[in-house]
């Protein structure tokens, strides 16, 4: 079973170790993942050692946890060849923490490349265009020297048509494109990789941006090739151009293998019913659109509708749903009983359009939506999907002022229902202490908590207190939580709390909270799993950040803008830690070399490269 | 007549957050489709530079280097936003909420139409999802002819008279299912729904349509 991308957001296997374990070497980085080891190029063993590591390869072949990997590679030389030989999945969490040749002559038999670029918080503008990420250096170097690579997926990186065109020559046995909020690239870049990867089985494009202007759209579908395809997954949703239907018609057809497909908007009912005939056997689909192509009252397509869905028998994962029309959901209650996933978070659906549907979901683990089903909708919800694993709603009008139709009394109500619910994104705009305590008791289990109460420093709508109790009994009662993005009026104390309970969080998110630099300095000492530390709008100063410095080799990455830092302290940070790459991003470049003394953007990263020498102008290393 | 008299004698029928909301947002001479944000994919696809109309493409508030438009950083997203509600007590903020532009854009759909003025040989095109009511969408309707003035008669009527000839025009619509109809006899978000397309029509022709004059 694939990952979904919920997955992809949290590191499961990080191989990285609590902060106060023995460690092999002092100043190790692990964000290649890869752990310590020999310098590179040190004399052949004797013969009885080589025997002893071909063993060694066959044992470790089976080995596939990063974090397993790691340690077996410390454990001395000879380990650290034979986990290189047989490690077949490279993974690296921040693209410039280490040189793509450094990578590729460790290990030497890769198929599978997993590769992170941008801090998340670009997918919210503050990490200006042109910054960096390029997949341009990795592709060239892996292009020479893996020649079985089968899987590439990328996320937050800057991917060209170029790079598409060197992975469709590179690597003849290439089969899974994944693209995660990536940009950079065209139709004319998939049309390469549709022609030229004979062997091609997944193609996913998720929330990806395609530089295309109106008039030079490429005909990528047409490009497959025209026998049968081993395609088993395509999606192509965030493609906003129109594309070749009949094409896909006819490539869905002749592809036997095809499990999961999700089309973008260009596709409305009476298509979506024709790709479905094709394809009986979907377990994922994604409908583009859900509205008629025809007016009102004309041709009613609910009929055939309904034949569709109920002759995919293995429909798991619906989702798509765009401009919909909801007197046509009906036709999806056929399947409804055997959805485990269901994305309703591009439907504008009102609680009584949803009642009916979720009221037959009972097996559903995965529910996205959007905030205009009210918390009556969310009641629906909670009475019906007992087995709930992941809920996210989002805001239909992601305004700071909007008005939202969920609040506290939808969270208690999902709290109550749901209770082995691992992982929550809720946007809202009033919430109270009281819920967030009850889920933090309802819900143990939970492994992800985002809230995110959309208007600034916004207290406990009844009580008018800061929600630190909130979050405190989140950190207290929820003891699995890696996960934690907090929101509202928050004073130092919350931080307190987070770093007094919060042992095992490996991703912080703030905005708009705290009093001091004290907020900060508990976070860093009190959080010993931490890896990923993003800050914004808050007020943490110089101090603060120096307060930090012997956790930083411990951690992928930390982001501070709009705080209180100055150069001074940024400084003070760069000359204490060598092997930490310190990036002050400016939005605007004065023409005079005077430097500003305040920083508005830090991102501060381990790195066994060192400064990255492709900076822009508004990048400054220090 | 100069545009701008035009506009400062429309000001008190115009409330003062109508106006301001107008005279923030930038716009390229004739460029008002870009206003309404009628390609939401653009350059980046973040729909606060759609809606500032800036030519370039490249993200206001993101772009590092040698932007011509450090002016227009000050609030970009205060200005976008501006456009879709009543303007916020604060001033906003770039990226929060924190939802991604990809949602943003799709959220944002795009209920483009067109809009035909009697008489004028061009037509232009406006995105309903833009305004949060009629009244800005009529200040904009005038803004977009800038010929007309806007007023308010008594029966709340709505009308645009062109100042030159006196002539009145009444602003009319078809909707989905082919009937015209007066702007601003259902609510808002009906209208927004049902709209195919707007047609500024003269007075004098629009006696035919019944106010008031539709199904459930």
């Amino acid at each position: 079973m694939r990952e979904e991308i919920s997955d992809m957001s949290e590191d499961d296997e990080t191989g990285e170790r609590a902060r106060w374990a023995p460690d092999l070497s002092k100043n190790r980085s692990d964000d290649s993942d890869s752990g310590p080891g020999p310098p590179i190029g040190d004399s052949p063993p004797p013969f009885s050692d080589q025997v002893l590591e071909n063993v060694l390869e066959n044992v470790l072949e089976f080995l596939t946890s990063r974090r397993d990997r790691n340690a077996a590679s410390a454990v001395c030389r000879s380990w650290y060849r034979a986990e290189a030989q047989t490690r077949r999945e490279l993974f690296i969490g921040n693209c410039y923490a280490v040189a793509p040749h450094r990578a590729v002559e460790r290990f030497q038999s890769i198929k599978s490349v997993v590769l992170k670029g941008k801090p998340r918080f670009a997918d919210f503008n503050l990490v200006p265009f042109g910054w960096g990420a390029q997949f341009e250096p990795w592709v060239k170097s892996f292009g020479a020297a893996y020649q079985h690579l089968e899987r590439i997926c990328l996320k937050r990186m800057s991917v060209t048509d170029k790079d598409l065109t060197i992975i469709a020559e590179s690597f003849p046995l290439f089969k899974d494109l994944t693209l995660i909020c990536c940009e950079g690239f065209s139709t004319l870049g998939l049309a390469v990789i549709a022609e030229r990867c004979r062997h091609l089985r997944v193609l996913d494009l998720i929330e990806d941006y395609l530089e295309d202007e109106d008039d030079e759209v490429v005909d990528w579908i047409s490009r497959f090739p025209e026998t049968t395809t081993s395609l088993e997954s395509l999606v192509f949703d965030c493609v906003t151009c129109p594309f070749n239907f009949d094409a896909l018609e006819r490539l869905v057809a002749r592809s036997p293998s095809l499990q999961r497909l999700r089309v973008n908007h260009h596709v409305a009912l009476e298509q979506l019913r024709r790709l479905m005939a094709r394809a009986p056997q979907l377990t994922h689909l994604g409908t583009g659109t859900f509205r008629s192509e025809v007016g009102f009252g004309e041709v009613d397509p609910n009929l055939d509708l309904v034949s569709a869905f109920g002759a995919s028998r293995s429909l798991v994962c619906l989702s798509g749903f765009r401009e919909i029309e909801p007197e046509f959901l009906p036709a999806i209650y056929p399947v409804c009983a055997n959805l485990t996933s269901l994305n309703f978070s591009f439907a504008n659906l009102t609680a009584e359009e949803l009642n009916p549907v979720i009221r037959q979901c009972h097996n559903l683990q995965t529910f996205w939506v959007l905030d205009s089903v009210g918390d009556e909708g969310l009641r629906a919800v909670a009475e019906s999907c007992r087995d709930l694993r992941e809920l996210r709603v989002f805001p239909l009008d992601p305004t700071e002022d909007s008005d939202s139709s969920v609040s506290d009394i939808g969270l208690q109500f999902i709290s109550e229902g749901c209770r082995k619910l691992r992982s929550i994104l809720y946007f809202c705009q009033r919430m109270t202490n009281a819920a967030v305590v009850a889920m933090s008791k309802n819900c143990p289990d939970l492994v992800v908590f985002r809230l995110c109460i959309m208007g600034r420093h916004l207290p406990d709508r009844i009580t008018g207190e800061p929600m630190d109790a909130g979050f405190r009994a989140i950190v207290m009662n929820c003891k699995k939580l890696t996960r934690l993005s907090v929101s509202g009026l928050l004073t130092d104390k919350a931080f307190e709390y987070i770093g007094c309970y919060g042992k095992l969080i490996r991703t912080l998110s703030v905005a708009f909270a705290g009093d001091s630099d004290g907020g900060l300095r508990y976070v860093l000492e009190g959080c010993t799993r931490l890896q990923k530390l993003e800050i914004r709008d808050s007020p943490f100063g110089d101090a603060s950040l120096i307060s930090g410095l012997p956790f930083y080799y411990n951690m992928r990455f930390l982001w501070m803008s709009s705080c209180n830092l100055s150069m001074r302290g940024c400084k003070e940070v760069a000359r204490n830690k060598p092997n930490l790459v310190v990036e002050v991003i400016r939005d605007v470049v004065e023409e005079e070399e005077e430097e500003i003394e305040a920083v508005e953007k830090l991102y501060l990263y381990r790195s066994l490269a060192g400064a990255r020498t492709d900076v822009p102008a508004f990048v400054k290393i220090l | 007549m100069s545009v701008e008299t035009e506009r400062s004698s429309t000001e008190s029928e115009v409330s003062g957050l109508d106006y301001e909301e107008t005279a923030l947002t930038l716009r390229l001479p004739g460029g008002t489709s870009r206003v309404a944000g009628s390609e939401p994919d653009r350059k980046r696809g973040f729909s606060e530079t759609v809606e500032l109309g800036l030519g370039s493409g490249a993200p206001v508030g993101t772009r590092g280097v040698g932007s011509t438009d450090d002016q227009s950083d000050e609030s970009p997203e205060s200005q976008a936003s501006v456009a879709e509600k009543p303007p916020a007590p604060k001033a906003r903020v770039v990226g929060w909420p924190p939802v991604r532009s990809f949602r943003k854009n799709v959220m944002k759909s795009c209920k483009l139409v067109k809009v035909a003025v009697d008489g004028a040989p061009y037509l232009r095109k406006v995105d309903l999802e833009a305004y949060t009511g009629y009244h800005q969408l009529l200040t904009a309707l005038q803004e977009m002819f800038s010929c007309f003035t806007l007023r308010n008669y008594p029966d709340e009527e709505r009308k645009l008279v062109d100042p030159v000839n006196g002539t009145e025009y009444v602003p009319t619509y078809e909707d989905k299912e082919g009937d015209w109809m007066l702007v601003g006899d259902v609510p808002w978000k009906m209208f927004v729904e049902s709209c195919k397309r707007v047609r500024l029509m003269k007075s004098s022709e629009a006696v035919n349509l019944a106010p008031r004059a539709q199904h459930s």
